[in-house]
C-alpha cells in the first residue's frame, strides 16, 4: 500500500486557491455571453441565432439572459461580429424569493454545509460538472461543504435537470424532507427554465415550478467553480453576481 | 457464412422464395421486406447463420407502421435492415425476444410508448414510463400525440410497489433509489436478497426520461442537433457525431478531409476521458482513494483541455452538419497532442500500480461475470462486450469518417470479469491516445465544413462507436428540413439491459463495483 502514499504525496497540491483568490487556469470555464454594446442589423441578425431567446436588443446595445444561455456558441461562430464573452464564472444569482429565511442561513451554516445533489433529469454534464467538485482541484471538502445522500441530514439541495415528470414527486419529497433553514441551489440552463427539453409532455420548465429556489446558477454545463460559488451563495460566503449580464 | 449485400439479399430470396422481397440498397446495406410472421425467422436467421448484431428496433408511423429491425456485421457483411409493415388499424406482431434477447426492451420500449403488442413477449407493461405517474395506454410516440403540451397525470401512487421475481423462503427486496448517491444520475435498485446474498438485481430506469425522440419531431435539423448533443453529456460529441452522419447521408453531403480527421480526433478524446473516467469509478468504487485522485485530476485535465481546444468542456456547439461549426487552430491542436501524450505516460503508470496491488484486484477478479455467449445473446456492446470477448466495435466494422485509413487495435479480453472490464478501459484509452497522436500529427489542411446543400428529404441511419459502444441514429426529414423520425439507439440501452447477467448471486458489498466496472448512464438509457 506505501506505494499509494508515495504516488499522493508526489503528486502534490492541485488544489484551486478559489474562493481565497481567483482562479485563471485555462479550460475552467467556456465563460458566457455578456451585454455587447451592438445595433443595427448586425445585432439582429445575431439575436436571430440564439435558439432560447437568451439575447435580444435593447437599451445597451445586445442584451444577455444569461439564465437562458445554453452554450451553442451560435452567437460566437460563423458571425462576422461577435459578442462580448466573459470568461469568468462566478455566475450565481439569488432569486426574488431569497429572503424568505431573513438569510438566518448565512449564520448557521458558516462552517460547514451538507449537500443532497439531486439528478431531475438532466443529460449528465452538469452531474458530471458536481462531479468534479470532489476532485483534487476543487476539493469542496476544504470550504466544509460534505454530500450526503439523505434528505434528512441536508442543509442545502443541489438540484440540476429540468425536473422529468418521473422526478418530481422524488424532488418535493426529498424538499419536505430537508429540516429548516434549508437552501435550493438550482444549476444548470435546464434546472433554470427547462433548457433544451422542457416544457414537454415529460419534462418541466425548471426546478421552481417544483420546489422554491434560491439560488439559480446559468450555464450549459455551468462549470464546477461557478457550481461551487453558488453554494458559496447560498451559505452566505459569497455575494452573488451582480447584474444580469 | 459471409454475405456482402448483393448476396445477402439473394439468399433471403432463395430461401423465403416468394415470401421476401429482398435487395442491395447501396454498397453497405441490405433490405429485406417481408410479413410480419416471417420476422422471426430471418431475424434468427441473421442473427444466429450469418453472425450478424442486433442494431436495433425503429418504429415509424406514417399511415401504415413499419418496423426496422438493424443488424450490423463486418466490413463486407454491411447492414441489413429488416422491414416488416403494419396495416394503421393492426397493432399485433410476433415478438422476437425469446429467440434474440437483444431485442427484448426494444419491443417493451415500442409496446410501452407506441402501444404495439409483440405477441409471445414474457414482460410488457412498466418500463420508459412508470405505472405509477401515467396514465394508461398514453401511448406518447403515436403521431397524433402532442409533446409540447403537458398531459394529465395519475395522482402519483407512493405506494405502488414493483412486482417481486424472486419468491424464495426468507427472501425479500431491498429498494435502493432514485436518489442514493451523488456521482451516478438517478436510478431505482430491487435487490432481491436472501440473507447475505443478492440473488439479483433489477435497474428500475426512465427518470431521465425526456422523451427526445419524441420532441425532436417537427423540429430542424439545427434544433435537433442541439438535443443530439443533449442525450448525454459525457459522450455529447459522439451522439452529435452520428446525428450529423446520418443527416450528410440524407443530404448526399461528403465533409471535407479535415473536418473527418478533426472528428476522429475530438471523439478520440471524448473516449478517452470517458474511460479516464471509468476507471476513476472503478477505483473509488473499491475504496482505492488516491488512485481514484489520481484519475480524477486526469478526467479533469482532459475536460481543460477540450475547453480551451473547442470552447466547450463537453464539446457542445462543435459539431454541424457537413463538418465542425468552427476550425480549430492546428497549434492549439498541437499543444492539445502534446498534453494527451504526456497524461498517457501517467495513465500507463497508474495501470501498472494497480495491476500489483492485490488487495485491489482480489475486489474486482471473479466479480460480475458476463460469459461470451451471454454477451453476445443480449448484445452487449462497447467496452463492456469486448471485455467478454465480443470484439465487434463499428469504427473497424463499418468504418467511417476515415477510421479506415487508421492503425489502430480493437483490444479484446476474455474473462468478462471486473478486472477485465478495468484492463480493458485502459487499453482502449492507450489506443485512442495512438489514435488522437496520429491524427493531431497529420491535419490535412483546407475547408472544415462543406457547403450547405439545398433542403434535403429522406431517411438514413448514422452511427458510430460512441465510448460505451454503438449509438445509432435513425433520421427521417420531410420537407422544410423539419424532423419527422429521430430514432437514438444508445450503448447504454443495450448494456443496462444486459447488467442483470453481471449482478446475479453476488455479494452486497460488492454491488457497487459491478456496477462501476459496467459504466453505465442513465441519461444515455433514459433519453
Ligand atoms: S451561446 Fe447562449 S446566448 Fe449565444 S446563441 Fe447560444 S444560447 Fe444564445
Amino acid at each position: 500500500m506505501s506505494q499509494w502514499v508515495v504516488k499522493g504525496l508526489r503528486t502534490g497540491v492541485k488544489t484551486t486557491n478559489y474562493p481565497r483568490l481567483p482562479d485563471t487556469a485555462p479550460g475552467l470555464s467556456c465563460g458566457l455571453p455578456a451585454t455587447t454594446d451592438l445595433r443595427g442589423e448586425h445585432a439582429q441578425a445575431l439575436v436571430a441565432r440564439c435558439p432560447t431567446g437568451a439575447l435580444s436588443v435593447g437599451r445597451r446595445g445586445i442584451e444577455v439572459d444569461q439564465r437562458r444561455c445554453i452554450h451553442c456558441l451560435r452567437c460566437r461562430r460563423g458571425v462576422n461580429q461577435q459578442l462580448a464573452w466573459e470568461a469568468r464564472y462566478e455566475w450565481a444569482r439569488v432569486t426574488d424569493k431569497s429572503n424568505r429565511h431573513d438569510n438566518r442561513f448565512g449564520a448557521a451554516f458558516r462552517r460547514s454545509a451538507h449537500i443532497l445533489v439531486v439528478d431531475a433529469g438532466d443529460c449528465g454534464a452538469c452531474l458530471n460538472e458536481v462531479k468534479q467538485l470532489n476532485n483534487p482541484y476543487y476539493n469542496m471538502h476544504r470550504l466544509g461543504f460534505f454530500l450526503t445522500p439523505t434528505p434528512r441530514h441536508a442543509d442545502v439541495m443541489l438540484v440540476v435537470g429540468a425536473v422529468t415528470e418521473h422526478m418530481r414527486l422524488a424532488l418535493r419529497k426529498a424538499y419536505d424532507a430537508m429540516p429548516t433553514p434549508k437552501r435550493v441551489v438550482a444549476a444548470g440552463a435546464c434546472a433554470l427554465f427547462g433548457g433544451v427539453f422542457g416544457p414537454s409532455f415529460t419534462c418541466g420548465g425548471g426546478v421552481a415550478q417544483a420546489v422554491p429556489v434560491d439560488v439559480e446558477v446559468p450555464g450549459n454545463p455551468p462549470p464546477p467553480l461557478a457550481i461551487l460559488h453558488g453554494l458559496l451563495v447560498a451559505a452566505g460566503q459569497r455575494q452573488p453576481a451582480s447584474s444580469c449580464g | 457464412m459471409f454475405f456482402e449485400p448483393g448476396q445477402m439479399a439473394t439468399q433471403a430470396r432463395t430461401r423465403w422464395h416468394g415470401q421476401v422481397h429482398a435487395e442491395r440498397h447501396d454498397d453497405r446495406t441490405s433490405r429485406i421486406e417481408c410479413p410480419p410472421h416471417v420476422v422471426p425467422e430471418v431475424c434468427s436467421w441473421l442473427f444466429y447463420e450469418l453472425g450478424l448484431s442486433f442494431g436495433g428496433l425503429i418504429v415509424e408511423q406514417a399511415g401504415q407502421w413499419t418496423l426496422r429491425y438493424l443488424f450490423y456485421g463486418e466490413r463486407e457483411q454491411g447492414w441489413v435492415h429488416m422491414i416488416a409493415r403494419l396495416p394503421a388499424e393492426q397493432t399485433k406482431l410476433p415478438s422476437i425476444s425469446a429467440l434474440i434477447h437483444a431485442a427484448d426492451w426494444h419491443e417493451r420500449e415500442a409496446e410501452d410508448l407506441f402501444g404495439l403488442v409483440f405477441e409471445g413477449h414474457p414482460r410488457l407493461g412498466d418500463f420508459v414510463l412508470h405505472n405509477d405517474v401515467w396514465q394508461e395506454n398514453l401511448n406518447p410516440m403515436r403521431r397524433a400525440f402532442d409533446g409540447r403540451k403537458p398531459v394529465a397525470h395519475r395522482e402519483p401512487d407512493a405506494n405502488w410497489r414493483p412486482r417481486q421475481i424472486v419468491h424464495e423462503e426468507g427472501s425479500f427486496v431491498m429498494p435502493i433509489g432514485p436518489i442514493y448517491s451523488s456521482a451516478t444520475g438517478p436510478v431505482h435498485f430491487l435487490l432481491e436478497t436472501v440473507g447475505e446474498d443478492v440473488i439479483r438485481a433489477q435497474p428500475r430506469l426512465f427518470y431521465t426520461y425526456r422523451g427526445l425522440e419524441k420532441i425532436a419531431e417537427g423540429r430542424s435539423v439545427e434544433d435537433v442537433l442541439l438535443i443530439a448533443e443533449r442525450i448525454s453529456g459525457t459522450s455529447a460529441f459522439a451522439h452529435s457525431f452520428a446525428f450529423c452522419q446520418a443527416v450528410e447521408r440524407i443530404a448526399g453531403i461528403e465533409p471535407p478531409p479535415r473536418a473527418l480527421a478533426l472528428r476522429v480526433f475530438i471523439a478520440e478524446l471524448e473516449r478517452l476521458r470517458h474511460h479516464v473516467a471509468a476507471i476513476e469509478g472503478i477505483c473509488e468504487s473499491t475504496g482505492l482513494a488516491v488512485a481514484a485522485a489520481q484519475a480524477a485530476i486526469m478526467e479533469e485535465e482532459l475536460l481543460r483541455i477540450s475547453a480551451v481546444l473547442t470552447g466547450h468542456r463537453y464539446f457542445f456547439g462543435l459539431n454541424a452538419v457537413g463538418g465542425l461549426a468552427a476550425d480549430l487552430d492546428d497549434s492549439a491542436v498541437r499543444r492539445a497532442t502534446e498534453q494527451v501524450s504526456e497524461l498517457g505516460a501517467r495513465l500507463s503508470e497508474l495501470e501498472e500500480m494497480l495491476s500489483i496491488s492485490s488487495s485491489f484486484l482480489d475486489r474486482l477478479e471473479e466479480v460480475g461475470d458476463v460469459s461470451a455467449t451471454d454477451a453476445l445473446e443480449f448484445g452487449l456492446v462497447g467496452p463492456v462486450a469486448r471485455a467478454s470477448g465480443v470484439a465487434r466495435d463499428l469504427r473497424t466494422a463499418q468504418p467511417y469518417s476515415g477510421y479506415d485509413r487508421l492503425t489502430f487495435e480493437v483490444p479484446r479480453e476474455s474473462e468478462g470479469d471486473g478486472y477485465a472490464r478495468l484492463r480493458l478501459f485502459f487499453r482502449e484509452a492507450a489506443q485512442s491516445i495512438r489514435i488522437i497522436e496520429a491524427t493531431g500529427a497529420a491535419l490535412p489542411s483546407g475547408p472544415f465544413r462543406a457547403p450547405a446543400a439545398a433542403a434535403p428529404s429522406g431517411a438514413a441511419l448514422g452511427w458510430v462507436e460512441a465510448p460505451r459502444g454503438a449509438a445509432l441514429h435513425w433520421i427521417s426529414l420531410g420537407d422544410n428540413n423539419v424532423v419527422e423520425r429521430y430514432r437514438i439507439v444508445t450503448p447504454s440501452f443495450a448494456n443496462w439491459h444486459g447488467f442483470r447477467l453481471a449482478a446475479e448471486r453476488f455479494a452486497f458489498q460488492d454491488f457497487p463495483i459491478i456496477l462501476a466496472t459496467f459504466a453505465l448512464s442513465v441519461h444515455e438509457n433514459d433519453r
